[in-house]
Protein backbone atom coordinates (compact mmCIF):
# COMPACT_ATOMS: atom_id res chain seq x y z
CA UNK A 1 0.00 0.00 0.00
CA UNK A 2 1.36 3.87 -0.94
CA UNK A 3 2.66 5.43 2.19
CA UNK A 4 2.31 9.45 1.99
CA UNK A 5 1.86 11.32 5.20
CA UNK A 6 -1.40 9.00 6.26
CA UNK A 7 0.93 6.67 8.46
CA UNK A 8 2.59 9.32 10.75
CA UNK A 9 -0.47 11.20 11.30
CA UNK A 10 -1.84 8.12 12.54
CA UNK A 11 1.28 6.88 14.92
CA UNK A 12 1.23 11.13 15.82
CA UNK A 13 -1.26 11.01 18.99
CA UNK A 14 -0.30 8.09 20.04
CA UNK A 15 3.58 9.21 20.13
CA UNK A 16 3.03 12.76 21.63
CA UNK A 17 1.94 11.10 24.55
CA UNK A 18 4.85 8.37 24.92
CA UNK A 19 7.26 11.70 24.03
CA UNK A 20 5.45 13.71 26.85
CA UNK A 21 5.46 11.20 29.74
CA UNK A 22 8.02 8.64 28.64
CA UNK A 23 10.85 10.36 26.41
CA UNK A 24 11.17 13.63 28.01
CA UNK A 25 10.79 12.67 31.65
CA UNK A 26 13.82 10.12 30.39
CA UNK A 27 16.04 13.21 28.97
CA UNK A 28 14.60 15.08 31.83
CA UNK A 29 16.21 12.58 34.55
CA UNK A 30 19.97 13.00 32.86
CA UNK A 31 19.57 16.46 33.47
CA UNK A 32 18.26 16.63 36.71
CA UNK A 33 21.12 14.27 37.84
CA UNK A 34 23.80 16.66 36.98
CA UNK A 35 21.77 19.51 38.67
CA UNK A 36 20.86 20.74 42.63
CA UNK A 37 17.22 20.48 42.54
CA UNK A 38 15.64 21.23 45.94
CA UNK A 39 12.62 22.79 47.37
CA UNK A 40 13.86 26.35 45.63
CA UNK A 41 14.27 25.27 42.90
CA UNK A 42 11.37 23.33 42.66
CA UNK A 43 9.45 26.23 43.08
CA UNK A 44 11.37 28.18 40.75
CA UNK A 45 11.61 25.56 38.16
CA UNK A 46 14.93 25.79 37.11
CA UNK A 47 17.76 23.37 38.47
CA UNK A 48 21.03 24.69 39.72
CA UNK A 49 23.93 22.85 37.31
CA UNK A 50 26.57 20.82 39.87
CA UNK A 51 28.21 18.56 37.33
CA UNK A 52 28.97 15.21 38.52
CA UNK A 53 28.50 16.16 42.33
CA UNK A 54 25.53 14.18 42.83
CA UNK A 55 27.02 11.49 41.39
CA UNK A 56 30.62 12.15 43.22
CA UNK A 57 28.39 12.22 46.47
CA UNK A 58 26.10 8.51 45.93
CA UNK A 59 29.67 6.63 44.95
CA UNK A 60 31.51 8.04 47.93
CA UNK A 61 28.00 7.18 50.03
CA UNK A 62 28.17 3.74 52.10
CA UNK A 63 24.91 3.29 52.09
CA UNK A 64 24.44 3.29 48.47
CA UNK A 65 26.71 0.84 47.87
CA UNK A 66 24.94 -1.15 50.57
CA UNK A 67 21.76 -0.48 48.87
CA UNK A 68 22.58 -1.83 45.52
CA UNK A 69 23.97 -5.09 47.04
CA UNK A 70 20.35 -5.64 49.03
CA UNK A 71 18.86 -4.77 45.50
CA UNK A 72 21.27 -7.12 43.42
CA UNK A 73 20.39 -10.11 46.20
CA UNK A 74 16.91 -9.93 46.41
CA UNK A 75 16.82 -9.63 42.46
CA UNK A 76 18.88 -12.72 42.28
CA UNK A 77 17.07 -14.51 45.06
CA UNK A 78 13.45 -13.92 43.71
CA UNK A 79 14.03 -14.46 39.83
CA UNK A 80 15.84 -17.87 41.09
CA UNK A 81 12.97 -18.89 43.18
CA UNK A 82 9.90 -17.29 41.00
CA UNK A 83 11.47 -19.06 37.49
CA UNK A 84 12.48 -22.53 39.44
CA UNK A 85 9.97 -22.90 41.59
CA UNK A 86 7.23 -21.76 38.73
CA UNK A 87 8.97 -23.90 35.92
CA UNK A 88 8.69 -26.97 38.20
CA UNK A 89 4.95 -26.18 38.64
CA UNK A 90 4.63 -26.17 35.00
CA UNK A 91 6.50 -29.64 34.69
CA UNK A 92 3.69 -30.54 37.31
CA UNK A 93 1.13 -29.43 35.34
CA UNK A 94 1.96 -31.38 32.42
CA UNK A 95 1.72 -34.71 34.34
CA UNK A 96 -1.51 -33.98 36.49
CA UNK A 97 -5.23 -35.37 36.23
CA UNK A 98 -7.21 -32.67 34.09
CA UNK A 99 -9.27 -31.92 36.80
CA UNK A 100 -6.72 -31.51 39.43
CA UNK A 101 -4.68 -29.82 36.55
CA UNK A 102 -7.90 -27.42 35.98
CA UNK A 103 -8.35 -26.67 39.92
CA UNK A 104 -4.63 -25.54 39.83
CA UNK A 105 -4.44 -23.62 36.60
CA UNK A 106 -7.54 -21.79 38.31
CA UNK A 107 -5.76 -20.98 41.86
CA UNK A 108 -2.74 -19.49 39.94
CA UNK A 109 -5.32 -17.33 38.01
CA UNK A 110 -6.61 -15.91 41.38
CA UNK A 111 -3.12 -15.26 42.69
CA UNK A 112 -2.29 -13.56 39.38
CA UNK A 113 -5.06 -11.75 39.24
CA UNK A 114 -4.58 -9.95 42.75
CA UNK A 115 -3.63 -6.97 42.54
CA UNK A 116 -0.15 -6.14 44.33
CA UNK A 117 -1.41 -3.94 46.95
CA UNK A 118 -4.11 -6.17 48.13
CA UNK A 119 -1.19 -8.71 47.93
CA UNK A 120 0.93 -7.15 50.37
CA UNK A 121 -1.76 -6.27 52.51
CA UNK A 122 -3.07 -10.34 52.68
CA UNK A 123 0.62 -11.41 53.55
CA UNK A 124 0.52 -8.17 56.49
CA UNK A 125 -2.13 -9.83 57.81
CA UNK A 126 -0.63 -13.49 57.90
CA UNK A 127 2.52 -12.72 59.52
CA UNK A 128 0.72 -10.27 62.06
CA UNK A 129 2.76 -10.21 65.33
CA UNK A 130 -0.38 -10.75 67.47
CA UNK A 131 -3.15 -12.58 64.68
CA UNK A 132 -0.92 -13.79 62.40
CA UNK A 133 -1.66 -17.25 61.06
CA UNK A 134 1.81 -17.97 60.53
CA UNK A 135 3.04 -17.54 63.48
CA UNK A 136 0.36 -20.13 65.31
CA UNK A 137 0.95 -22.16 62.48
CA UNK A 138 4.85 -22.42 63.01
CA UNK A 139 4.28 -22.57 66.86
CA UNK A 140 1.72 -25.74 66.54
CA UNK A 141 4.45 -27.75 63.97
CA UNK A 142 6.71 -26.94 66.98
CA UNK A 143 9.42 -25.04 64.73
CA UNK A 144 9.80 -22.75 67.85
CA UNK A 145 8.04 -20.46 69.66
CA UNK A 146 6.61 -17.74 67.51
CA UNK A 147 3.94 -15.98 70.10
CA UNK A 148 4.20 -12.96 69.40
CA UNK A 149 7.35 -12.89 66.92
CA UNK A 150 7.59 -10.23 64.85
CA UNK A 151 9.52 -10.63 61.53
CA UNK A 152 10.49 -7.38 60.68
CA UNK A 153 12.77 -6.77 63.85
CA UNK A 154 15.47 -9.44 62.01
CA UNK A 155 16.07 -7.98 58.36
CA UNK A 156 16.90 -11.54 57.50
CA UNK A 157 13.39 -12.97 57.91
CA UNK A 158 11.97 -9.54 57.09
CA UNK A 159 13.23 -9.81 53.78
CA UNK A 160 11.90 -13.70 53.66
CA UNK A 161 8.64 -12.47 54.15
CA UNK A 162 8.93 -9.89 51.29
CA UNK A 163 10.86 -12.51 49.23
CA UNK A 164 7.95 -14.84 49.59
CA UNK A 165 5.24 -12.19 48.88
CA UNK A 166 6.67 -11.10 45.38
CA UNK A 167 7.95 -15.13 44.26
CA UNK A 168 4.10 -16.04 44.99
CA UNK A 169 2.42 -13.23 43.25
CA UNK A 170 5.23 -14.01 40.34
CA UNK A 171 4.70 -17.95 39.93
CA UNK A 172 1.41 -18.17 38.49
CA UNK A 173 2.40 -15.99 35.26
CA UNK A 174 6.07 -17.96 35.11
CA UNK A 175 3.81 -21.21 35.32
CA UNK A 176 1.47 -20.82 33.21
CA UNK A 177 3.43 -19.26 30.50
CA UNK A 178 5.78 -22.15 30.84
CA UNK A 179 2.96 -24.81 30.71
CA UNK A 180 1.66 -23.32 27.39
CA UNK A 181 5.15 -23.26 26.09
CA UNK A 182 5.32 -26.85 26.70
CA UNK A 183 2.43 -28.26 25.34
CA UNK A 184 3.95 -27.15 22.01
CA UNK A 185 6.67 -29.33 22.42
CA UNK A 186 5.94 -31.79 19.60
CA UNK A 187 5.46 -35.48 21.19
CA UNK A 188 8.04 -37.40 18.56
CA UNK A 189 10.56 -35.15 19.93
CA UNK A 190 10.44 -36.21 23.04
CA UNK A 191 9.59 -39.57 22.52
CA UNK A 192 12.46 -39.59 20.14
CA UNK A 193 15.08 -39.13 23.01
CA UNK A 194 13.08 -41.56 25.16
CA UNK A 195 14.21 -44.31 22.56
CA UNK A 196 17.66 -43.04 22.46
CA UNK A 197 17.83 -43.77 26.37
CA UNK A 198 17.39 -40.36 27.73
CA UNK A 199 15.86 -40.24 30.84
CA UNK A 200 13.49 -37.62 32.48
CA UNK A 201 16.23 -34.95 33.92
CA UNK A 202 18.14 -35.29 30.61
CA UNK A 203 14.84 -34.79 27.95
CA UNK A 204 14.16 -31.96 30.15
CA UNK A 205 17.88 -30.77 29.49
CA UNK A 206 18.71 -31.25 26.22
CA UNK A 207 15.27 -31.25 24.23
CA UNK A 208 12.61 -29.65 26.47
CA UNK A 209 15.05 -26.73 27.50
CA UNK A 210 16.72 -25.68 24.24
CA UNK A 211 13.32 -25.49 22.57
CA UNK A 212 11.73 -23.42 25.06
CA UNK A 213 14.83 -20.58 25.38
CA UNK A 214 12.92 -18.28 23.50
CA UNK A 215 10.07 -18.34 26.56
CA UNK A 216 12.87 -18.50 29.75
CA UNK A 217 14.88 -15.12 27.84
CA UNK A 218 11.69 -13.37 27.99
CA UNK A 219 10.33 -14.59 31.32
CA UNK A 220 13.82 -14.05 32.97
CA UNK A 221 14.36 -10.70 31.65
CA UNK A 222 10.71 -9.81 32.68
CA UNK A 223 11.51 -11.03 35.80
CA UNK A 224 14.30 -9.22 36.56
CA UNK A 225 12.84 -5.53 35.46
CA UNK A 226 9.89 -6.43 37.81
CA UNK A 227 12.11 -7.34 40.63
CA UNK A 228 15.11 -4.96 40.63
CA UNK A 229 12.57 -2.13 40.60
CA UNK A 230 10.24 -3.59 43.41
CA UNK A 231 8.91 -0.84 45.66
CA UNK A 232 5.33 -1.18 46.48
CA UNK A 233 5.46 -4.55 48.21
CA UNK A 234 8.35 -3.09 50.70
CA UNK A 235 6.68 0.15 51.10
CA UNK A 236 3.53 -1.18 51.73
CA UNK A 237 4.54 -4.11 54.15
CA UNK A 238 6.63 -2.00 56.24
CA UNK A 239 3.82 1.01 56.45
CA UNK A 240 5.31 3.08 54.31
CA UNK A 241 7.93 4.29 55.94
CA UNK A 242 11.00 0.84 55.17
CA UNK A 243 13.77 1.42 57.91
CA UNK A 244 17.53 1.47 56.22
CA UNK A 245 17.83 -2.75 56.31
CA UNK A 246 14.53 -2.72 53.95
CA UNK A 247 16.10 0.40 51.57
CA UNK A 248 16.15 -0.55 47.94
CA UNK A 249 17.25 1.37 45.19
CA UNK A 250 14.16 2.42 44.30
CA UNK A 251 12.89 3.05 47.39
CA UNK A 252 16.63 4.91 48.10
CA UNK A 253 16.14 6.86 45.24
CA UNK A 254 12.25 7.69 46.05
CA UNK A 255 13.47 8.64 49.88
CA UNK A 256 16.15 11.29 48.79
CA UNK A 257 13.92 12.83 45.97
CA UNK A 258 10.73 12.98 48.32
CA UNK A 259 11.63 12.65 51.54
CA UNK A 260 14.53 14.60 51.58
CA UNK A 261 13.38 17.24 48.58
CA UNK A 262 17.12 16.30 46.30
CA UNK A 263 15.61 15.76 42.99
CA UNK A 264 18.98 15.86 41.53
CA UNK A 265 20.62 13.41 43.79
CA UNK A 266 17.33 11.01 43.06
CA UNK A 267 17.74 11.46 39.82
CA UNK A 268 21.25 10.16 40.18
CA UNK A 269 19.79 7.10 41.59
CA UNK A 270 17.32 6.30 40.04
CA UNK A 271 19.99 6.81 36.75
CA UNK A 272 22.40 4.28 38.45
CA UNK A 273 19.35 2.30 38.63
CA UNK A 274 18.21 1.97 34.71
CA UNK A 275 22.07 1.65 33.62
CA UNK A 276 22.59 -1.34 36.13
CA UNK A 277 19.59 -3.18 35.37
CA UNK A 278 20.39 -2.54 31.67
CA UNK A 279 24.21 -3.93 32.00
CA UNK A 280 22.73 -7.08 34.43
CA UNK A 281 20.00 -7.87 31.23
CA UNK A 282 22.09 -7.26 28.57
CA UNK A 283 24.86 -9.80 30.17
CA UNK A 284 22.18 -12.37 31.10
CA UNK A 285 20.54 -12.55 27.89
CA UNK A 286 23.94 -12.68 26.02
CA UNK A 287 24.98 -15.80 28.30
CA UNK A 288 21.44 -17.48 27.60
CA UNK A 289 21.87 -17.19 23.74
CA UNK A 290 25.25 -17.99 23.99
CA UNK A 291 23.93 -21.06 25.95
CA UNK A 292 21.69 -21.79 23.06
CA UNK A 293 23.90 -21.52 20.23
CA UNK A 294 26.46 -24.16 22.03
CA UNK A 295 24.35 -26.84 22.87
CA UNK B 1 8.84 -41.61 31.18
CA UNK B 2 5.34 -42.93 32.26
CA UNK B 3 4.87 -42.66 36.11
CA UNK B 4 3.41 -46.10 37.62
CA UNK B 5 -0.06 -45.92 39.62
CA UNK B 6 1.39 -44.95 42.56
CA UNK B 7 3.77 -42.07 41.52
CA UNK B 8 0.87 -40.87 39.33
CA UNK B 9 -1.40 -40.80 43.08
CA UNK B 10 1.84 -38.95 44.63
CA UNK B 11 2.20 -36.33 41.61
CA UNK B 12 -1.66 -35.59 41.52
CA UNK B 13 -1.54 -35.10 45.88
CA UNK B 14 1.46 -32.93 44.82
CA UNK B 15 -1.14 -31.06 42.93
CA UNK B 16 -3.07 -30.31 45.26
CA UNK B 17 -1.08 -29.03 47.80
CA UNK B 18 0.59 -26.92 45.77
CA UNK B 19 -3.03 -25.55 44.90
CA UNK B 20 -3.47 -25.26 48.26
CA UNK B 21 -0.39 -23.54 49.91
CA UNK B 22 -0.78 -21.05 46.30
CA UNK B 23 -4.52 -19.91 47.34
CA UNK B 24 -4.13 -19.96 50.58
CA UNK B 25 -3.72 -16.17 51.26
CA UNK B 26 -6.38 -15.68 48.98
CA UNK B 27 -8.44 -17.96 50.89
CA UNK B 28 -7.61 -16.58 54.26
CA UNK B 29 -8.85 -12.96 52.88
CA UNK B 30 -11.84 -13.96 51.97
CA UNK B 31 -12.50 -15.94 55.47
CA UNK B 32 -10.99 -13.06 57.02
CA UNK B 33 -13.55 -10.52 55.59
CA UNK B 34 -16.51 -12.64 56.64
CA UNK B 35 -15.59 -12.93 60.28
CA UNK B 36 -16.34 -10.98 63.34
CA UNK B 37 -13.95 -9.57 65.49
CA UNK B 38 -14.05 -12.21 68.30
CA UNK B 39 -13.29 -14.80 65.82
CA UNK B 40 -10.32 -12.89 64.44
CA UNK B 41 -8.71 -11.95 67.66
CA UNK B 42 -9.00 -15.96 68.69
CA UNK B 43 -5.64 -17.62 69.74
CA UNK B 44 -6.09 -20.39 67.86
CA UNK B 45 -7.41 -19.29 64.55
CA UNK B 46 -10.95 -20.12 62.77
CA UNK B 47 -10.30 -21.97 59.24
CA UNK B 48 -13.82 -21.19 58.48
CA UNK B 49 -16.31 -18.08 59.10
CA UNK B 50 -18.29 -20.41 61.25
CA UNK B 51 -20.28 -16.78 62.19
CA UNK B 52 -20.18 -15.10 59.08
CA UNK B 53 -20.74 -11.39 59.20
CA UNK B 54 -21.10 -8.58 56.65
CA UNK B 55 -20.03 -5.72 58.97
CA UNK B 56 -16.55 -5.59 58.08
CA UNK B 57 -17.91 -4.63 54.66
CA UNK B 58 -20.18 -2.31 55.98
CA UNK B 59 -17.37 -0.77 58.31
CA UNK B 60 -15.01 -0.85 55.37
CA UNK B 61 -17.75 0.94 53.19
CA UNK B 62 -18.63 3.87 55.25
CA UNK B 63 -14.68 4.42 56.11
CA UNK B 64 -14.15 8.34 54.73
CA UNK B 65 -13.04 8.50 50.96
CA UNK B 66 -14.09 4.84 50.22
CA UNK B 67 -16.77 6.23 47.73
CA UNK B 68 -13.97 8.96 46.29
CA UNK B 69 -11.81 6.35 45.81
CA UNK B 70 -14.05 4.08 44.01
CA UNK B 71 -15.15 6.49 41.81
CA UNK B 72 -11.70 8.09 41.16
CA UNK B 73 -10.59 4.52 40.23
CA UNK B 74 -13.65 3.88 37.95
CA UNK B 75 -12.89 7.25 35.98
CA UNK B 76 -8.90 6.49 35.61
CA UNK B 77 -9.28 3.13 34.40
CA UNK B 78 -12.28 4.19 32.13
CA UNK B 79 -10.59 6.85 30.56
CA UNK B 80 -7.13 5.15 30.21
CA UNK B 81 -8.95 2.00 28.49
CA UNK B 82 -10.94 4.45 26.11
CA UNK B 83 -7.78 6.78 25.26
CA UNK B 84 -5.51 4.03 24.72
CA UNK B 85 -7.56 1.28 22.68
CA UNK B 86 -8.20 5.01 20.06
CA UNK B 87 -5.00 5.72 20.22
CA UNK B 88 -3.11 2.20 19.77
CA UNK B 89 -5.64 1.50 17.27
CA UNK B 90 -4.27 4.00 15.01
CA UNK B 91 -0.96 3.46 15.87
CA UNK B 92 -0.52 -0.09 15.07
CA UNK B 93 -3.17 0.67 11.81
CA UNK B 94 0.39 2.37 10.76
CA UNK B 95 2.42 0.02 11.98
CA UNK B 96 0.92 -3.20 10.12
CA UNK B 97 -0.42 -1.79 6.85
CA UNK B 98 1.74 0.74 5.78
CA UNK B 99 5.05 0.91 4.43
CA UNK B 100 7.01 4.15 5.47
CA UNK B 101 10.26 5.49 6.35
CA UNK B 102 10.78 4.74 10.15
CA UNK B 103 8.93 2.21 10.42
CA UNK B 104 11.75 -0.29 11.38
CA UNK B 105 13.26 1.75 13.93
CA UNK B 106 9.40 2.73 15.83
CA UNK B 107 8.95 -0.82 16.20
CA UNK B 108 12.44 -1.08 18.22
CA UNK B 109 11.50 1.95 20.22
CA UNK B 110 8.33 0.21 21.21
CA UNK B 111 9.77 -2.82 22.39
CA UNK B 112 13.04 -1.09 24.20
CA UNK B 113 10.37 1.70 25.92
CA UNK B 114 8.89 -1.73 27.77
CA UNK B 115 12.25 -2.34 28.71
CA UNK B 116 12.59 1.08 31.06
CA UNK B 117 12.03 0.92 34.99
CA UNK B 118 8.88 2.86 35.31
CA UNK B 119 9.73 3.12 39.01
CA UNK B 120 13.21 5.09 37.94
CA UNK B 121 10.73 7.50 36.13
CA UNK B 122 8.88 8.54 39.03
CA UNK B 123 10.87 11.40 40.19
CA UNK B 124 11.42 13.47 36.49
CA UNK B 125 7.59 12.54 35.79
CA UNK B 126 6.46 14.19 39.06
CA UNK B 127 8.53 17.55 38.43
CA UNK B 128 7.53 17.59 34.86
CA UNK B 129 3.83 17.15 35.88
CA UNK B 130 4.14 19.56 38.47
CA UNK B 131 5.17 22.21 36.06
CA UNK B 132 2.30 20.90 34.20
CA UNK B 133 -0.39 21.80 37.07
CA UNK B 134 -1.01 17.97 36.97
CA UNK B 135 -0.72 17.32 41.08
CA UNK B 136 -3.35 16.24 42.36
CA UNK B 137 -6.02 15.91 38.86
CA UNK B 138 -7.03 12.86 37.56
CA UNK B 139 -5.99 14.10 34.56
CA UNK B 140 -1.89 13.46 35.25
CA UNK B 141 -2.15 10.03 36.32
CA UNK B 142 -4.45 9.30 33.59
CA UNK B 143 -1.57 10.46 30.93
CA UNK B 144 1.05 8.90 32.76
CA UNK B 145 -0.75 5.16 33.19
CA UNK B 146 -1.68 5.99 28.92
CA UNK B 147 1.89 5.92 28.43
CA UNK B 148 2.80 3.36 30.55
CA UNK B 149 0.19 0.57 29.02
CA UNK B 150 0.31 1.77 24.83
CA UNK B 151 3.53 0.28 23.87
CA UNK B 152 2.37 -3.32 24.59
CA UNK B 153 -1.07 -2.49 23.53
CA UNK B 154 0.35 -1.44 19.84
CA UNK B 155 2.38 -3.99 19.86
CA UNK B 156 -0.32 -6.44 20.71
CA UNK B 157 -2.92 -4.97 18.16
CA UNK B 158 -0.03 -4.98 15.58
CA UNK B 159 0.17 -8.71 15.78
CA UNK B 160 -3.62 -9.50 15.53
CA UNK B 161 -3.73 -6.99 12.07
CA UNK B 162 -0.52 -8.54 11.18
CA UNK B 163 -2.27 -11.73 10.61
CA UNK B 164 -5.15 -10.57 8.66
CA UNK B 165 -4.73 -11.20 5.34
CA UNK B 166 -4.40 -8.32 2.75
CA UNK B 167 -6.37 -10.19 0.11
CA UNK B 168 -9.41 -9.51 2.58
CA UNK B 169 -9.22 -5.88 2.52
CA UNK B 170 -8.57 -5.75 -1.04
CA UNK B 171 -11.15 -7.64 -2.18
CA UNK B 172 -13.98 -5.59 -0.12
CA UNK B 173 -12.24 -2.61 -1.85
CA UNK B 174 -12.66 -3.86 -4.71
CA UNK B 175 -16.47 -4.19 -4.09
CA UNK B 176 -16.45 -0.40 -3.25
CA UNK B 177 -15.61 0.44 -0.20
CA UNK B 178 -13.65 2.98 0.75
CA UNK B 179 -9.80 2.43 2.65
CA UNK B 180 -11.88 3.58 5.52
CA UNK B 181 -15.00 1.73 5.02
CA UNK B 182 -12.71 -1.18 4.47
CA UNK B 183 -10.90 -0.43 8.32
CA UNK B 184 -14.15 -0.87 9.87
CA UNK B 185 -15.69 -3.45 8.16
CA UNK B 186 -12.99 -6.35 7.63
CA UNK B 187 -10.47 -4.92 10.33
CA UNK B 188 -12.43 -4.37 12.95
CA UNK B 189 -14.16 -6.99 13.83
CA UNK B 190 -10.76 -9.43 13.07
CA UNK B 191 -8.87 -7.46 15.78
CA UNK B 192 -12.13 -7.66 17.95
CA UNK B 193 -10.74 -10.24 20.16
CA UNK B 194 -6.96 -8.27 20.67
CA UNK B 195 -9.22 -5.11 21.52
CA UNK B 196 -10.88 -7.53 24.58
CA UNK B 197 -7.69 -8.49 25.88
CA UNK B 198 -5.84 -5.30 25.39
CA UNK B 199 -8.64 -3.36 27.24
CA UNK B 200 -8.63 -5.38 29.81
CA UNK B 201 -4.96 -5.13 30.18
CA UNK B 202 -5.27 -1.48 30.13
CA UNK B 203 -8.04 -1.66 33.09
CA UNK B 204 -5.61 -3.99 35.63
CA UNK B 205 -2.90 -1.54 35.06
CA UNK B 206 -4.88 1.52 35.74
CA UNK B 207 -6.74 -0.30 38.39
CA UNK B 208 -3.75 -1.48 40.33
CA UNK B 209 -1.20 1.07 39.90
CA UNK B 210 0.13 2.44 43.36
CA UNK B 211 3.22 4.41 42.91
CA UNK B 212 2.58 7.00 40.62
CA UNK B 213 -0.68 7.93 42.60
CA UNK B 214 1.09 7.75 46.03
CA UNK B 215 3.33 10.58 44.63
CA UNK B 216 0.41 12.39 42.23
CA UNK B 217 -2.63 12.26 44.39
CA UNK B 218 -1.68 13.46 48.18
CA UNK B 219 -5.29 15.29 48.46
CA UNK B 220 -7.52 12.45 50.45
CA UNK B 221 -10.70 12.79 47.82
CA UNK B 222 -7.86 12.48 44.71
CA UNK B 223 -7.21 9.14 46.06
CA UNK B 224 -7.73 5.76 44.14
CA UNK B 225 -8.68 2.73 45.59
CA UNK B 226 -5.23 0.93 45.94
CA UNK B 227 -3.88 3.78 48.17
CA UNK B 228 -7.23 4.17 50.37
CA UNK B 229 -6.40 0.42 51.07
CA UNK B 230 -2.35 1.30 51.60
CA UNK B 231 -3.23 3.64 53.82
CA UNK B 232 -5.33 1.62 56.29
CA UNK B 233 -3.59 1.08 58.81
CA UNK B 234 -3.76 4.13 61.36
CA UNK B 235 -2.11 4.75 64.45
CA UNK B 236 -4.56 3.21 66.55
CA UNK B 237 -3.28 -0.71 64.39
CA UNK B 238 -5.14 -2.35 61.95
CA UNK B 239 -8.72 -3.02 61.64
CA UNK B 240 -7.61 -6.29 60.29
CA UNK B 241 -11.40 -7.51 59.16
CA UNK B 242 -12.30 -4.36 57.78
CA UNK B 243 -8.95 -3.90 55.58
CA UNK B 244 -9.49 -7.82 54.82
CA UNK B 245 -13.07 -6.52 53.04
CA UNK B 246 -11.59 -3.38 51.54
CA UNK B 247 -8.72 -5.74 49.70
CA UNK B 248 -11.22 -7.72 48.66
CA UNK B 249 -13.75 -5.43 46.83
CA UNK B 250 -10.37 -3.69 45.26
CA UNK B 251 -9.63 -7.51 44.24
CA UNK B 252 -12.88 -8.23 42.78
CA UNK B 253 -12.96 -6.20 39.49
CA UNK B 254 -9.73 -7.59 38.71
CA UNK B 255 -10.19 -10.97 39.39
CA UNK B 256 -13.55 -11.15 37.26
CA UNK B 257 -12.11 -9.16 34.18
CA UNK B 258 -8.80 -11.42 34.44
CA UNK B 259 -10.34 -14.43 34.76
CA UNK B 260 -12.15 -13.83 31.29
CA UNK B 261 -9.46 -13.20 29.41
CA UNK B 262 -5.98 -14.40 30.83
CA UNK B 263 -6.21 -17.82 28.61
CA UNK B 264 -5.80 -15.71 25.41
CA UNK B 265 -3.08 -13.40 26.97
CA UNK B 266 -0.69 -16.54 27.90
CA UNK B 267 -1.32 -18.47 24.89
CA UNK B 268 0.00 -15.29 22.54
CA UNK B 269 3.07 -15.06 24.33
CA UNK B 270 4.25 -18.48 24.03
CA UNK B 271 2.55 -18.73 20.78
CA UNK B 272 4.92 -16.51 19.27
CA UNK B 273 7.98 -17.34 21.19
CA UNK B 274 8.55 -20.95 20.35
CA UNK B 275 7.61 -20.37 16.29
CA UNK B 276 9.92 -17.33 16.44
Amino acid sequence: MGSGVAPYVLLLPAAAVIAAVLAYPLYFMVRLSFEHYGLFQLIRHKGEWIGTRNYAQIFHDGTFWHVVARTLAFTAAAVTLTMVLGTLIALLLARLHPWIRLMLTAGLIFVWATPVVVAAAIWKWMVDFEFGVMNWLLTWLHLGNFDHHDWFVNPWSGWGVITALVVWGAIPFVAITVYAGLTQVPRDLVEAASIDGARGWQVFKDVTVPLLMPVFVILISLSIIWDFQVFTQVWVMLDQNPGPNYTVMSIYAYQNAFGQSEYGLGSAIALVMVATLLVVSIFLIRQMVKARDEA
Amino acid sequence: MRPGRLGRFGLNALGVAVFLVMIFPVYWMVSTAFKPGRDLFANTPEWFPYHPTLSNFADAIHRANFWDAVMNSVIIATVVVALSLILALLAALALAKFDFYGRGGIIVLIIAVQMIPLTALIIPLSVVLAKAHQVDKLSGVIVTYLAFVLPFIIWTLRGFMLGIPRDLEEASMVDGTTRFGAFVRILLPLVGPGLVATSIFAFIQAWNEYIMAYVLLRDPDKQTLTLWLASFSTTRGTAWGPLMAGATLTALPVVIFFVAVQRRIAFNLTAGAVRG
